[in-house]
């Protein structure tokens, strides 16, 4: 293929003055998105990037205990450090406790193993009346952890700057004190299951929101205006009532001497002293997460049916399929794409879903994101509901990233 | 083998869809094996519904429709055995035109290479072949047309149905495919019912036609008798051109009827709807039966003055004041080219009795 150039009537190759002539409306578009662009990045990209570094940021301790880590350094973490590192340590903590400025030492330390709270607690309060010299006797009277080498290797594990250890401990695994990863004691195991009733959740109330919506959806695309109308109103109803009224409805309805099991009493299911448990836990989860997800599968479901003409049902069985292959072969595969927006949009949102398990789920029925919410509020440790966001956000992109693989995302149909 | 001519059959069929209005009144009709009859008539005429009663989507309200002697009335669309093309012509966009032959002969479960041979037999009829992996959205109208009538066509139907099929399709390509499925009808003898609003369609195509207007056949016959000599105002009108005049038959007297129009002047007619003297009756005339400037003596010859003059290429429309009726129409042929056709110029116009059938009023 030539390659000549071709020059517009002035002269000007014509590349160059095409470029020139779309350049200024390239701008003013610019300009219109850039209010946009400005929010999404200060209130939503920024946000997110600091979730993400505040998961492995570890500077804090380091750059509190500067001199026992350097002295650390050198240790072999067999025997009790030499008293060169007491000192250091003293060095350090001595202007922390006189400055009131060691409590996020405590907490800090004592993730890493428990017992260094009570120790450094005490420790603070005795360090102002060391006298100098013989640091190390000073220290191992002040309280046991001082005696204990596993403390020093816990405190060698917190030099570095970055750490990936609350990962490890989202999926309940932990570095054990010679830096392996090792599973955690069967004990502390929580948040595997924690992972797994989230997906189960988010999977069942997928494909009982999907059971629920097929057939309302093709009601609403094929009835006559007047009865779709009002049945899209009726779908819509709930969707544009507020979240929080409709969870607590749900725990009317749901609680033990409410009216669902008042109906289960009276139609004789149990007896009256055993009604059976709808709320505060799993089940309590399930039913109202599924009823207010059910929009989200009903309209990407009724905006691809509403699409497909009546006259390819009639077409397939004039041809001789019988209705249900008729259905099977050419109405249910057109549908396909609404199926896939639904069903991605209910699991994505159903695995980040908070306010409802909140309210209704109980012990049994918390998800992973009311355990992060547990972090970030109650016992303060953002690095780790980082964490468990971050995994969260990487376990939805990888659905997306499989979706895409297996159906394509230019399938998914939304309106 | 004998042709069975009840071979699809209308019987005192009616169908309403709300209780109060008939679409459809006591349809009689009989349409013959491998005959091609049109379903012609204006939207709400009730055409469609037959088609549709035929295929199995809708029941008649009343009556019955024999398929070679069976009523079908019972008989579930899927069971029916009818091949039907859509209005938009309904391909399964997420098959290939191979997947879309192949559904009518899977779900009838031929074996694989039976039906690779009839689903090549019915492409190259529709001279489509290579076409198989294609999706319909790849195709144009015409194609995906052409697919439509050969899903239709593949599993060997006894009647085939169309639904106003080339209504989407721009005019020279409508035209090529009248033909085309006037060859492939003629090729294989299947029988068609087809249903259109366009009467071209309809005279090119059909061997009968059936106008239908209120939910009822006006006349059914073929095109040339539909043409040139309609039983009624209404099918006079609704095919081709037409002039009339309004009166009242003054005397009739066998094969001749004189028409008073309301000016007073009598004019010479063929009596095809009215009986005795004083019915009211619309006179009827094709616009190419009336001739300027006669040589030969005609039986009605008037004045007109020219109103307005339209070149149409390979012929002259000329609008004339006749016998007060200011909307004659005439086709004059480019050939006479020396004629004085001038807007406000007076012309002679004659025609014979049995061009001017004179018909119920309107």
């Amino acid at each position: 293929m030539s390659t000549e150039q071709i020059l517009s009537s002035d002269g000007i190759p014509l590349e160059i003055s095409l470029k020139k002539a779309e350049r200024k409306n390239k701008i003013k578009a610019m300009l219109l998105v850039a209010p946009l662009f400005l929010f999404i990045l200060i209130t939503y990209l920024m946000p997110i990037g600091d979730m993400l570094f505040r998961s492995i940021d570890d500077r804090m301790i380091t750059s509190k205990l500067p001199n026992t880590f350097a002295a650390l350094a050198k240790w072999d973490g067999k025997e009790l450090p030499d008293e060169a590192t007491y000192e250091a340590f003293y060095k350090d903590f001595y202007p922390l406790a006189i400055a009131k400025e060691s409590g996020k030492l405590y907490q800090r330390l004592n993730y890493e193993k428990s017992g260094f709270s009570s120790g450094l607690k005490k420790t603070n309060r005795k360090i102002k009346k060391f006298e100098k010299g013989n640091y190390k006797e000073q220290f191992m009277a002040t309280h046991k952890i001082w005696n204990n080498v596993e403390y020093w290797v816990a405190l060698k594990n917190t030099a570095p700057k970055w750490s990936y250890a609350k990962y490890l401990k989202g999926v309940d695994l932990k570095l054990d004190p010679d830096r392996n990863i090792v599973q955690m004691p069967e004990n502390r195991k929580i948040y595997k299951t924690l992972w797994l009733r989230t997906l189960k959740v988010a999977f069942f109330v997928t494909i009982f929101c999907f059971i629920l919506s097929y057939p309302i959806a093709h009601l609403l695309a094929t009835l006559p205006m007047k009865y779709s109308n009002l049945l899209m109103i009726c779908v819509l109803l709930p969707f544009w009532t507020s979240l929080l009224v409709r969870t607590s409805s749900w725990m009317v309805l749901l609680q033990q001497q409410g009216p669902i099991n008042d109906l289960i009493v009276m139609l004789g299911l149990t007896a009256d002293n055993a009604r059976p448990e709808l709320m505060y836990n799993v089940v309590g989860t399930f039913v109202a997460m599924t009823q207010i997800l059910l929009p989200f599968m009903v309209l990407p479901l009724y905006s691809v049916m509403k699409t497909i003409s009546p006259s390819l049902m009639r077409a397939g069985k004039s041809l001789g399929g019988t209705p249900f292959v008729a259905f099977r072969k050419i109405y249910f595969p057109l549908t396909v794409p609404g199926i896939g927006a639904g069903s991605l949009l209910v699991f994505i949102l159903a695995v980040g879903y908070y306010i409802t398990p909140a309210l209704v789920g109980g012990a049994s029925g918390s998800l992973i994101s009311n355990t992060i919410a547990y972090h970030m509020k109650s016992s303060l440790d953002w690095a780790f509901a980082s964490a468990l966001g971050a995994m969260l956000l990487t376990g939805v992109l990888v659905i997306y990233w499989l979706y895409n693989k297996l159906v394509g995302i230019d399938n998914i149909k939304l309106g | 083998m004998s042709k069975n001519n009840e071979f699809v059959k209308f019987d005192n069929v009616d169908k309403s869809y709300d209780g109060k209005i008939l679409v459809v009144k006591g349809l009689q009709l009989d349409i013959a094996e491998g005959e091609f009859v049109t379903m012609l008539g204006p939207s709400g005429s009730g055409k469609t519904t037959c088609l549709m009663m035929l295929a199995g989507f809708e029941t008649p309200t009343h009556g019955e429709i024999y398929l070679d002697g069976n009523p079908i009335s019972n008989i579930p669309p899927h069971k029916r055995g009818i091949g039907m093309v859509f209005q938009n012509y309904a391909l399964f966009p997420h098959m290939t035109v191979y997947e879309n032959l192949a559904f009518p002969l899977r779900v009838r479960k031929i074996p694989k290479d039976e039906a690779d041979k009839k689903i090549d037999k019915a492409l190259s009829m529709v001279s489509l072949q290579g076409f198989e992996a294609r999706m319909p959205m790849q195709l144009s109208g015409g194609q995906q047309q052409r697919v439509a009538v050969a899903r239709s066509l593949v599993f060997d139907p006894q009647v085939v149905l169309m639904d106003e099929p080339l209504g989407a399709l721009d005019k020279n390509l409508r035209e090529s495919m009248q033909y085309e499925i006037k060859h492939i009808h003629e090729s294989i003898g299947v029988t068609v019912v087809y249903v259109t609003h366009d009467q071209t369609e309809a005279l090119t195509m059909s061997s009968r036609i059936a106008v239908f207007n209120d939910g009822k056949v006006q006349q059914l016959s073929s095109p040339d008798e539909l043409y040139e000599r309609p039983v009624n105002s209404f099918v006079a009108e609704f095919i081709g051109e037409n002039n009339t005049f309004d009166g009242t038959v003054s005397d009739i007297t066998g094969d001749t009827c004189k028409v008073k129009l309301i000016n007073g002047t009598e004019i010479l007619a063929k009596p095809i709807s009215v009986k005795s003297k004083g019915e009211k009756t619309t006179v009827s005339l094709r616009p190419e039966r009336a001739l300027i400037n006669p040589e030969d003596k005609m039986d009605n010859n008037y004045k007109g003055k020219i109103k307005e003059v339209i070149y149409h290429g390979d012929h002259t429309r000329v609008r004339i004041n006749l016998l007060e009726n200011d909307q004659f129409i005439l086709k004059i042929p480019n050939s006479t080219s020396n004629l004085d056709i001038k807007l406000g110029n007076d012309i002679n116009v004659g025609w014979n009795i049995k061009d001017s059938r004179a018909l119920d009023p309107k």
